[in-house]
This record gives structure tokens, C-alpha cells and sequence, in this order.
């Protein structure tokens, strides 16, 4: 007998492992944007997603592949939303996407900031936390430019082994 | 989808009938399954003249900001500036969307972005001044980051929660536009004769509109702290200016707002309703 928890696990198992189409060696569930998998009173599966970026295009595209595999799984009623409180922190992805993202050349991100009370402030000096390369751990390394090929990657470069990685930046 | 032919993926017909490139179709709403309801006391038509103005500020900075696409200094800059205008561009997409669920009209954010002549735009002159050199374009994305950045955290606590969490995602992007705007400024600034001067002429010219944004928000001494921060770091000065007549929140705009707009909204009013 089917037990509806065990058809939200179910629902839920395939839900996470639709890959993010940006970083595709990591699932939704790897990034930590699948905040929810539920299945209400009268069948709906709803899946909830929350975006990593306001303006992150690769929303509509989770959204769709989510609702898509759900239903080519033989759920009839599919619904996928989006959530938006809490904000994603990088402190969402899991000890598993980061050593996805380390395998495939990406830093992983640091612990996220945690602002204190008041104005944010601005910080202006150069010390900043230093990124450990990705390929050979090397604490010798910098940044090349703030932004990278999406609003959530910075460039660096490695002095040690003179590799450029990318590196997901905290939020 | 498949792994080995992403081009081939990205374009194949998915289960849902939507043929798709990239991302580039697909828009739906944004705010699909967040609760629009409006809390009681709230009222609606201020909250969606709220949203509506924050929502043309993101909208015109980005696309000033698009503008510097395949004109930038260096390609990891031009990154950078298309990067910061796609974040204001969500944040817009997101404001028009709940505009159109409280103002009574249920449009949605095509609408907003397309279908209005100027006279209907309520963002800051500022944002809409032509980018000019790139040290006027870091010098107002400096004013305009910290100055949306110290709105946006009092927004965090808005009775309207849509309009609260939308705030608090925004803080942690204007945040780093702020950081990357802020170090162009000081190393401009304390670079050579010729960028020091630039970067002066930019804060001189930035200066008479400063008014018209602290009118707008009471955030001036959070503003003028961190601006103060920078240009001292900088070597620069913010001159003292009496602020201009006019207000783009009441619809008064520069002259550079019309061809902007025509631009931006070109293909939509063409070809009415395309979709690709």
C-alpha cells in the first residue's frame, strides 16, 4: 500500500534531481532552491522553488523541467511555486554540491555574511578571505574580476599552479 | 535533457508544448504561487505606486547598464555591468508583477516595461542620464546602489510581505553592486590626472540630482556616510549642489528618458503581443 508520505518522498527524490541548468553538475537539491515537496489533500504535487538571484534566467527553466519530470512520472496534478522568504543564502548548498562544485574546478563558496544590526557597512580594504584553489589547495590565490559568467560566480587565479578557477561567491 | 548536446537540449520540444532557446522564452510570472494577497490596512494604490517606482529605477539602470554590452573597458567588466543590470532587471520584473496584483488592473509586467510612454515613468532622473564615460557610469551606479541599498533594508521590514522579500534579496545583490561600484570609484579616483579628473567631473555632474533621491527616501545620512567613505578613500569631493527643479517620481524626466524607452520598447510596440 502507498502511503502519501511515501509518495512525497517519492515526488520529492525526483524532484531533486533535476540539474540546475547553470552549474548542471549540481541538482536543485544540491543548490538548496527546493525548499519543498508536498502533495496536498487532493492529489497536487507542489513543488517549491525559491530563486538564488532576482534576476536569475534559469528560474523559468527549473520550473519547467521540475513540473515536466513530476508529470512524466505519472503525477497528474503538478504544481511548482516559487518562494521568495527566506531569501537563498549560499549557506543552502549542501556538503555534497560543494564537493561537486570543488570536483568540477568551482571553489565553493565560504560561510555566507551574517549582517549584524545598522547599515550594511562598506568595506573598502583589500584583506579579504582568501579562496582556496580548487585543483591543487593552494592558499595562494586571487581575484580576477567580481563578476563571472552568472551573477553567482566571481573569477580568481591560482599562483601556485597557475590554473583561473571560478568561485561561487557567498550571499 | 540531454548532457551531450546542450545547444540541441536547450532548443528540443519539451513535454509542455514550449519550444525553448536558451532562456530566452518562458517568461511567465515571476511571483508564480507566491500568495498575492494584500495584508489588511495596507493601502493598495501606495503600495503599487511604491512598487511601481522602484521597479522603473531597475529598469531604466538596467538598461543603461545593458547599454555598455560590447562597449565596456575590459570583457570582465562588461560582465560585471551586464551582470548588475540583469539582477535590476529581476528586481523590476518582480516589482511590476506585484504592481499589476495590487493596482486593480491585473497587468502583468510587460505591461509596465512596454506599454508606457514616458510621462508614466516614475524613476529618478539619475538613472536615466546617458552613461556618458565609464567613471560617470561607476560614479552613478556608486549613488544609485547605496542609495536603493539603504531603502531596500528599511523595505525588509515593509508591512506588504512580497514587497519585504523582495527587498531582502535585493539587499544582498545591491550590496555587491555597491562593492564593485565603490572600488571602481576609489581606483579611479586615486589613479592618474586624467581618471581622477574624470571621476570629479562624474561626482560634479552626479551632484544636482542627489536631492530628488533623498527627497523620494529618507535615507540621506546613511547615503552621504558611505559616499563620503568612498570619495575620501578616493581622493575625490561631492560639491555641494542645489538640488534641480522637477521630480521623475511625479513623471518629470530629462530629455534622455524618450529615446531610452524607444528603444527598450521597439519590438513590443511593433509587433504587438510577440512572443519568442
Amino acid at each position: 500500500m502507498v502511503t502519501p508520505l511515501s509518495e512525497a518522498r517519492r515526488a520529492r527524490r525526483i524532484a531533486e534531481r533535476v540539474p540546475d541548468p547553470e552549474l548542471p553538475m549540481l541538482t536543485l537539491a544540491d543548490l538548496g532552491v527546493l525548499r519543498d515537496v508536498e502533495i496536498t489533500p487532493d492529489g497536487t504535487v507542489v513543488a517549491s522553488l525559491t530563486p538564488t538571484y532576482s534576476g536569475c534566467p534559469a528560474m523559468a527553466e527549473m520550473r519547467a523541467t521540475v513540473a515536466a519530470r513530476l508529470t512524466a512520472a505519472g503525477y497528474a496534478r503538478v504544481a511548482v511555486r516559487t518562494v521568495l522568504d527566506p531569501p537563498w543564502t549560499t549557506d543552502w548548498i549542501t556538503p555534497a554540491g560543494r564537493r561537486k562544485l570543488a570536483e568540477h574546478g568551482i571553489a565553493p563558496p565560504g560561510p555566507a555574511p551574517r549582517p549584524g544590526p545598522g547599515p550594511l557597512p562598506l568595506l573598502l580594504s583589500p584583506t579579504r578571505r582568501a579562496v582556496p584553489c580548487p585543483r591543487c589547495d593552494s592558499a595562494d590565490t586571487e581575484e580576477t574580476a567580481r563578476f563571472g559568467a552568472t551573477s553567482c560566480r566571481a573569477l580568481w587565479r591560482c599562483r601556485a599552479c597557475r590554473e583561473p578557477f571560478e568561485y561561487v561567491r557567498e550571499i | 535533457m540531454s548532457d551531450d548536446h546542450v545547444y540541441l537540449s536547450l532548443a528540443e520540444e519539451h513535454d509542455d508544448g514550449d519550444a525553448r532557446w536558451a532562456f530566452g522564452t518562458g517568461f511567465e510570472d515571476p511571483l508564480h504561487g507566491v500568495d498575492p494577497a494584500v495584508p489588511a490596512g495596507v493601502d493598495r494604490a501606495d503600495l503599487a505606486a511604491r512598487c511601481l517606482a522602484l521597479g522603473d529605477d531597475a529598469l531604466v539602470s538596467a538598461q543603461r547598464l545593458a547599454e555598455w554590452t560590447t562597449r565596456a573597458p575590459e570583457l570582465e567588466e562588461e560582465m560585471a555591468l551586464a551582470n548588475i543590470g540583469l539582477d535590476l532587471l529581476g528586481q523590476a520584473r518582480l516589482l511590476y508583477t506585484r504592481c499589476g496584483q495590487v493596482d486593480g488592473t491585473g497587468r502583468g509586467e510587460d505591461a509596465y516595461a512596454y506599454l508606457r510612454d514616458p510621462g508614466g515613468f516614475r524613476n529618478v532622473r539619475l538613472a536615466e542620464l546617458p552613461n556618458g564615460d565609464f567613471a560617470f557610469s561607476v560614479v552613478r551606479l556608486l549613488v544609485l546602489a547605496s542609495w536603493r541599498l539603504a531603502h531596500f533594508e528599511r523595505l525588509t521590514a515593509d508591512p506588504d510581505p512580497v514587497l519585504a522579500a523582495v527587498a531582502a534579496k535585493g539587499v544582498k545583490e545591491l550590496a555587491y553592486h555597491r562593492q564593485w561600484a565603490a572600488e571602481w570609484v576609489v581606483r579611479l579616483g586615486d589613479g592618474t590626472d586624467e581618471s581622477h579628473a574624470r571621476t570629479q567631473a562624474a561626482l560634479d555632474r552626479a551632484a544636482p540630482y542627489l536631492g530628488e533621491l533623498f527627497a523620494a527616501y529618507d535615507v540621506r545620512a546613511d547615503v552621504l556616510a558611505v559616499l563620503g567613505q568612498v570619495t575620501d578613500a578616493a581622493g575625490l569631493r561631492l560639491p555641494p549642489a542645489p538640488p534641480l527643479p522637477g521630480h521623475g517620481r511625479d513623471g518629470g524626466h530629462t530629455e534622455h528618458l524618450a529615446p531610452l524607452l524607444d528603444e527598450l520598447q521597439s519590438l513590443a510596440r511593433a509587433h504587438p503581443g510577440a512572443t519568442w
